[in-house]
């Protein structure tokens, strides 16, 4: 036996659920409906810094092609980090209507 | 007789204390009760319910509410966030923080308070949001009778004593002289 | 005597307390943290005189207060699924040296797949240990069950630790009204710990050493013995908290709507009270059917159920946990138990990883089984409920699951 081949992969035979998932977004729904608060990003101020898009912890800010940012406001779950980051005061939490 | 009622809220807004306390107010009367969450991780700010049974006899089953008698609903948004009506009987009640009636059809009998604007009036306000779980039991009191809101007061004030207790009780008599059908 | 809305898991703080508990060590998992959140609050408010010993793991946690227990205190742990299953070692090590010591075990299911609800299989797991093995129905046999645990296992005729189960958050998380009672009629009624052997600095004991093969086996034989003893120390234990503290249970199995029963259910944990709602409603229809709670696991009440099903036609066992390869656990122990007995008997696996099955459910599933058994004899050792999600997707018997 040649114990560097590689393991087939094959299907199972019998009724099968594998203890597995697979990454993909918003996986328990659109966590947008969670926040009561949101950011608003104030293009004028907003230098591009990316600071923002490096804390977001829930990868919900979107890097334009300017390298300033917009909010995906389906998932972003309003935690603030990012208001509470930006050096440039570019970020309010606004409350949720 | 056995009355399910299920709340709406929001993670963080108290919802589950909110069934804990009324339970603990029937309980105070001499009636049986029970309250659980829904039994699952809560997320501050994600619509979540909790739950709560209310009986003249010892409570056995320990299954699933489908069908409650009564919802109350802490958080105005969750009328669009959420199914708050879904397995509601016919001819149930509805307790909701709105300042109008909120579309549910017209099936249930809808009562509404500004349990928001009375938190924030007295200064019920915690970490930036209004405490309305305690107020909305005042309302559920006056709306519903099924407890006495010294009952509910007296839940409220073992769980926070003190000056957190008098207001909250304040607001508590406010919602009770507030709610209206709608 | 006070009545307070309490969870299950309060309900068991409440009741360490009440036994002046001295030593409690535990290591926080979903969902019994509250148990000994709840203990290290009253200790630091100074109501509960003992000592919380923190820990890096459960392993650590039962050797712990085994420990403490070996050198004479009153020792009390709690834990849950990948907590006791990371304990086992200890918990035999626990019943082998016959040190009384109580253990609060929330159930929950094993994974994977994560999950955080109820069944038995964790607790179940321990059952060929050595422990003896209770579990509850409501929030206030919980702090009865508890209470008794202590007495039960420091009883010199039994001298084995003890676990208490509790449905996680079916009643760990519940508020349901508890009477808690006074201080002084439990310590009127609980004695002093008793021990068979103190391991103190000077104390000329050595414990855990190689014993001669034929010291070992009767070692166990011992164990057997102190079971069998256990059952009568139960009953007592039961009868005389009623006479005490106004509730009894039973004993080893609480019966219901027995006496004039054809049909018996056969089931433990919370959702016993599921099955007494539904066996209420057929019994406004006149159909002749009682429910069979298995309060203790282990001892396994054996004569109990013979004697209580020896004029059965049928039983129906409700599992909430399963022997992979074979059948529900409860159902092996029910069916080698009722050997003797020529009548129809079913396993059903159900409700695992807390998938809710209520008093409907239940109903049908027993009027189902009335009919087979009235139709001719059947022995079916196991069937599976599916979840709504699946049923009729997939035969009920794993067995017609047949390879492609």
């Amino acid at each position: 036996m040649n114990v560097n081949s590689k393991p087939v992969l094959e299907e199972p035979k019998t009724v099968f659920f594998a203890p597995i998932s697979h990454p993909s977004p918003g996986s328990v729904g659109k966590t947008g409906t969670w926040r009561t608060h949101k950011p608003v990003v104030d293009l004028d101020k907003c230098t591009g810094c990316l600071i923002c898009w490096l804390y977001c912890p829930e990868d919900t800010i979107i890097r334009l092609e300017n390298d300033k940012v917009s909010i995906d406001y389906e998932y972003c779950k309003g935690c603030g980090i990012c208001a509470h980051q930006c050096p440039f005061d570019a970020i309010q939490m606004v409350p949720e209507g | 007789m056995l009355v399910e009622i299920r709340f709406h809220g929001r993670g963080g807004q108290g919802a589950v204390t909110a069934a804990n306390l009324l339970a603990n107010a029937a309980v105070r009367e001499g009636k049986y009760a029970q309250a659980f969450p829904y039994f699952g991780a809560e997320r501050r700010g994600a619509p979540v319910v909790a739950f709560a049974r209310i009986s003249d006899e010892p409570i056995q089953t320990h299954s699933r509410i489908e069908h409650p008698d009564i919802v109350v609903v802490l958080d105005p948004k969750l009328f669009e966030l959420a199914n708050v009506t879904e397995g509601l009987k016919k001819n149930g009640i509805v307790i909701a923080n709105a300042k109008q009636k909120p579309d549910v059809g017209e099936t249930f009998k809808v009562y509404c308070v500004d349990a928001t604007s009375i938190a924030q009036s007295i200064g019920l306000v915690v970490s930036g949001w209004p405490v309305v779980n305690t107020v909305m039991l005042g309302a559920f009191a006056k709306a519903t009778d099924l407890v006495k809101l010294e009952s509910i007061i007296e839940a409220v004030r073992e769980q926070f004593p003190g000056k957190i207790g008098d207001l909250n009780a304040n607001a508590i008599m406010k919602a009770a002289e507030s709610v209206r059908e709608c | 005597m006070v009545v307070k809305t309490l969870t299950g898991n309060y309900a068991v703080a409440y009741a360490v307390k009440l036994a002046r508990v001295n030593v409690v060590s535990a290591y926080p998992i979903t969902p019994q943290t509250t148990i000994v959140e709840k203990l290290s609050e009253m200790i630091e408010k100074g109501e509960l005189n003992a000592r919380m010993i923190r820990v890096e793991s459960e392993h650590s946690a039962l050797a712990a207060v085994y420990g403490a227990a070996s050198a004479g205190a009153r020792a009390f742990t709690a834990t849950s699924s990948h907590g006791l299953l990371y304990m086992h070692e200890v918990v035999w090590w626990a019943a082998g040296s016959r040190i009384p010591l109580v253990m609060a075990v929330v159930t929950r299911a094993i994974g994977p797949p994560w999950n955080i609800h109820v069944d038995h299989q964790d607790i179940l797991d321990q059952r060929d240990s050595g422990w003896i093995i209770a579990v509850a129905q409501e929030n206030q046999e919980v702090l009865d069950l508890t209470l008794q645990a202590f007495k039960i296992s420091e009883d010199p005729r039994v001298y084995l630790p003890m676990m208490v189960g509790l449905d996680g958050f079916i009643l760990s998380h519940t508020t349901a009204p508890v009477d808690i009672p006074d201080q002084e009629l439990v310590d009127s009624w609980l004695p002093p710990r008793r021990q068979p052997y103190i391991i103190a600095p000077e104390s000329e004991v050595v414990m855990g050493n190689i014993a001669p093969d034929e010291d070992h086996f009767m070692m166990r034989y011992s164990m057997a013995a102190s079971m069998e003893a256990a059952k009568k120390v139960i009953e007592e234990v039961d009868k005389e908290y009623g006479e005490i503290f106004g509730r009894s249970y039973g004993g080893l199995v609480e019966c219901y709507k027995c006496e004039d029963a054809e049909y018996f259910v056969v089931i433990m944990g919370s959702w016993a009270g599921d099955a007494k709602k539904a066996v209420d409603t057929l019994r406004e229809q006149n159909i002749p059917v009682g429910v069979v709670r298995i309060r203790f696991v282990r001892p396994w009440p054996r004569e109990k159920l013979l004697e209580i099903l020896s004029g059965a036609k049928g039983v129906l066992v409700f599992d909430r946990a399963v022997s992979m390869g074979s059948t529900g656990i409860l159902f092996s122990e029910v069916a080698q138990t009722l050997y003797p007995l020529n009548i129809s008997l079913k396993g059903l696996v159900a409700g695992l990883a807390g998938v809710d099955v209520g008093p409907s459910r239940i109903e049908a599933e027993i009027l189902k089984f009335i009919k087979q058994a009235e139709e001719g004899a059947i022995y079916t050792p196991t069937e599976w409920i599916l979840p709504e999600k699946y049923a009729g997707r997939y035969p009920s018997s794993p067995k017609e699951v047949i390879a492609k």
